[in-house]
């Protein structure tokens, strides 16, 4: 499978801090991509090295096969809406669309115009008297129309409710579905992840947690509960993520790709939220844990 | 991406015209009806021979718009470079929208280079045609003044180099500062810095300058009684600009006074017999002396352009604007290709 | 045609609930043969789900042997499940009332029955590991 993206030890720093750091992945094509972690784990550092806002400090970086807007040629199959979808305040959705067919060759006006009329919005309203949901459909029409290869979404529905949210999700996936493009989605919410997304990055304490297909990371994460037992005596095919005891009882969140035969063990299913939630928080927990008590955790 | 420069630069554009529609009608009126009052004026001065008072009766008459026309040629290169060049990137970056318009399939040095072009040019023109204007209306009391060199910040084409040069360093301020109001704030007080240093430091150089001394008489005699002549300023070349004028002694020192004292009475003595007449007369006769011996050594040395430089210095200027202002675009554009964020 | 929903609360994978909701159609005679199944794009449109996770439920579908997929029309059933039988309906029923009856017997209460019968039937749904 190609990957339309592709990163090596891709760093990026700030003054003496690392937005950054160590991060090595492969996004496959025709994925729906969820890029999760929290505040400030660099997650729209990544999307904005991908699109050439950023160059990196260290490591490198692949996109579509060539290095982040080496061409205009490039930046026309990369669909991006950075956060808080900026748009032109005193220009109207009817000036930004004529912008989009200036500057962009594949421009489709017909999907373009379609899809504003389809939102009901006014072409002659001035992008700055939009409501935030409206700008965001705005920006995606933006990108849409540029029949991209590759969309790279910044926290699009952070700040939309809970409709405007829901119909831009609905669009994205009628898009998906008609067209072959891969999206990569950027988010610090867990909630609606599993239904929309098939490839996971978990980026915490600006470092790769965990990417890898939804499918996969399914049947490769189960919890265990089961009587109190330690962490260090487990199998050591079995990598914990998280644990909680109390005095009598155990219960893991492990990943491992073999059979759990120990017949002591109630084995559940986890769902996408969760490992998500465990991996954010086994980062926390590593970040601030002195080296001498490290796990080993890989 | 021409287009799109325009469609976003559209707006300032109209208001700019508008002024400037407004300003050409005004002048337009105002303007035969001068030519007119100052070709009554020559054909009638001639014959009465009081042109000198009927030349500063005609200046006096529109001073005010005239004084208030070349402030507004000054100040116009100064609008151009703070309010078109500043914000032009500087607001992009202020609002974010740079993040969408770097996206599209534009190359950085064309979107750059797009916004010059318009914006700038645009720029350029404004005040160029500002500058025509003004000059044209003003011609007949600048023939008058004879003072070519007064007004030459605000006529003719230096202006010009003045908007090519305040565009460019206002868009240079954008890019580095990244926000609006501190771009433009920088950019006046650049600008005003580059235009004052370059009036004093380099303007008086564009060729030679002609220096002329002056010595500084006093005569007595019966014929024509007491002439002091000091030459504080210059009565030839007309119309040239004095860069410097100082008062230079006999030991060649520059001196900000004159150390002679002519006597003019005889102090007696209290107690001794009071001098004849004649004596008087030979004691103040040898002061007179000494006092034209000393004042004999001062010279006045004036610095000057004269007035047929004016127009190689307007070239000189013009061109010397519009290179800094061209290398400025090539610096600006490297550095935005650089990719430096 | 049915409309599929999705309950984002259950904790049962997207592509499974529309299997069982296919199931349950077809169950109910909602479904029946040459009907088609909402399209993809109908179906995230709606939902606003990964287009994959219908794909993935048709072609488990499929391999069941209840639908096909005709390129450029659509997934449309091909076969009703069977509905059980009333006598193994009936032998079934006489097993639960037995069953029961013993737990009764055995003191457990309604909420206890309750509690074993639901945590019985998430592992059987839920659990893929041995």
């Amino acid at each position: 499978m190609t990957n339309v993206l592709k990163t090596n030890e891709l760093g990026k720093q700030y003054g003496h801090k690392w937005a950054l750091r160590h991060c090595t992945l492969s996004i496959p094509k025709s994925k729906v991509v969820g890029l999760v972690g929290p505040n400030g784990a660099g997650k729209t550092t990544l999307l904005q090295l991908a699109v050439g806002l950023l160059s990196p400090t260290t490591g490198t970086i692949d996109v579509l096969g060539g290095r982040p807007a080496e061409n205009p040629s490039q930046l026309g199959r990369i669909g991006f809406v950075a956060q808080d979808t900026p748009t032109y305040a005193r220009l109207s959705i009817v000036k930004h669309l004529q912008m989009g067919a200036w500057l962009n060759p594949n421009w489709d006006s017909k999907f373009a115009d379609q899809r504003i009329d389809d939102l009901g919005l006014d072409r002659r309203q001035r992008a700055g008297s939009l409501s935030g949901g409206q700008r965001a459909q705005l920006a995606l029409t933006l990108a849409l129309a540029k029949r991209p290869e590759l969309l790279l979404l910044d926290e699009p529905v952070a700040s939309l409710d809970p409709l405007a949210s829901r119909e831009f999700l609905q669009t994205l996936m009628e898009v998906v579905e008609e067209r072959d493009v891969t999206v990569v989605l950027s988010s610090h919410l867990v909630a609606d992840l599993e239904r929309v997304c098939d490839y996971l990055i978990v980026l915490a304490a600006s470092k790769v947690q965990l990417s890898g297909d939804v499918e996969n990371l399914l049947e490769s994460h189960w919890r265990i509960s089961g009587p109190r037992r330690d962490a260090r005596d487990l199998p050591s095919n079995q990598h914990v993520i998280e644990e909680s005891h109390t005095d009598k009882q155990s219960t893991f969140l492990i990943r491992t790709t073999q059979p759990i035969h120990d017949p002591a063990w109630k084995i559940a299913a986890v769902t996408v939220d969760d490992l998500v939630l465990a991996y954010m928080k086994n980062a926390r927990d590593v970040e601030h844990q002195p080296l001498s008590t490290l796990r080993e955790v890989s | 991406m021409i287009r799109f420069a325009w469609l976003q630069f559209r707006a300032q554009a109209a208001i700019a015209f508008g002024a400037l529609a407004i300003i050409a009608i005004a002048l337009a009126i105002t303007g035969p009806h001068l030519v007119h009052v100052y070709d009554t004026m020559i054909s009638t001065c001639k014959s009465q021979k009081d042109c000198g008072t009927a030349a500063a009766a005609f200046l006096h008459s529109n001073s005010t718009l005239r004084t208030w026309l070349g402030i507004l040629v000054v100040v116009a290169p100064g609008i151009v470079g703070v309010f078109w060049g500043a914000p032009l990137v500087a607001r992009e970056f202020e609002t974010g929208t740079y993040r969408l318009v770097w996206t599209q399939s534009v190359s950085r040095t064309r979107w750059l280079a797009a916004k010059i072009s318009v914006v700038g040019l645009f720029g350029i023109l404004f005040a160029g045609l500002l500058s025509l204007m003004v000059t044209w209306w003003a011609s007949p009391m600048d023939r008058v003044s004879m003072n070519t060199f007064a007004n030459f910040d605000e006529r003719d084409i230096v202006p010009i180099g003045y908007a090519a040069f305040a565009f460019m360093l206002g868009l240079g301020a954008g890019v580095l500062i990244r926000r609006a109001v501190p771009a433009m704030a920088t950019t006046l007080v650049a600008f005003v810095a580059v235009r004052i240093a370059f009036i004093n430091l380099v303007r008086p150089h564009f060729a030679t300058a002609l220096v002329i001394s002056k010595h500084y008489s006093a005569s007595f005699g019966p014929g024509r009684g007491t002439v002091f002549s000091y030459p504080m300023t210059l009565t030839s070349n007309v119309g040239s600009w004095v860069i410097s004028s100082r008062t230079f002694n006999g030991a060649g020192n520059s001196v900000t006074n004159i150390a002679c004292k002519l006597v003019s009475g005889i102090r007696v003595q209290p107690g001794s017999p009071r001098p004849s007449p004649a004596a008087i007369k030979a004691r103040l006769r040898a002061a007179e002396a000494v006092f034209q011996k000393c004042i004999e050594q001062y010279r006045q040395v004036f610095t000057l352009q004269p007035a047929s430089h004016y127009w190689s210095f307007q070239w000189y200027e013009t061109v010397s604007f519009i290179a800094f202002a061209l290398v400025l675009c090539a610096a600006l554009i490297w550095w935005v290709r650089r990719r430096t964020w | 045609m049915i409309e599929f929903q999705l309950d984002s609360t259950s904790g049962v994978a997207t592509y499974l609930q529309l299997v069982q909701q296919v199931h349950q159609a077809l169950q109910l005679g909602l479904l029946e043969p040459g009907d088609q199944l909402p399209t993809a794009l109908q179906t995230v449109a709606k939902l606003a789900i990964n287009p994959n996770t219908v794909h993935k439920a048709y072609r488990d579908l499929e391999r069941e042997g209840l639908v096909k997929a005709r390129p450029g029309q659509g997934t449309f059933v091909v076969k009703s499940l069977p509905r059980t039988d009333p006598a193994t309906q009936t032998r079934f029923l006489n097993s639960m009332i037995k069953w029961l009856r013993d737990a009764s017997a055995a003191g457990l209460g309604p909420d206890d029955i309750e509690a074993i019968y639901r945590t019985a039937e998430r592992n059987m749904f839920v659990e893929g590991v041995a």
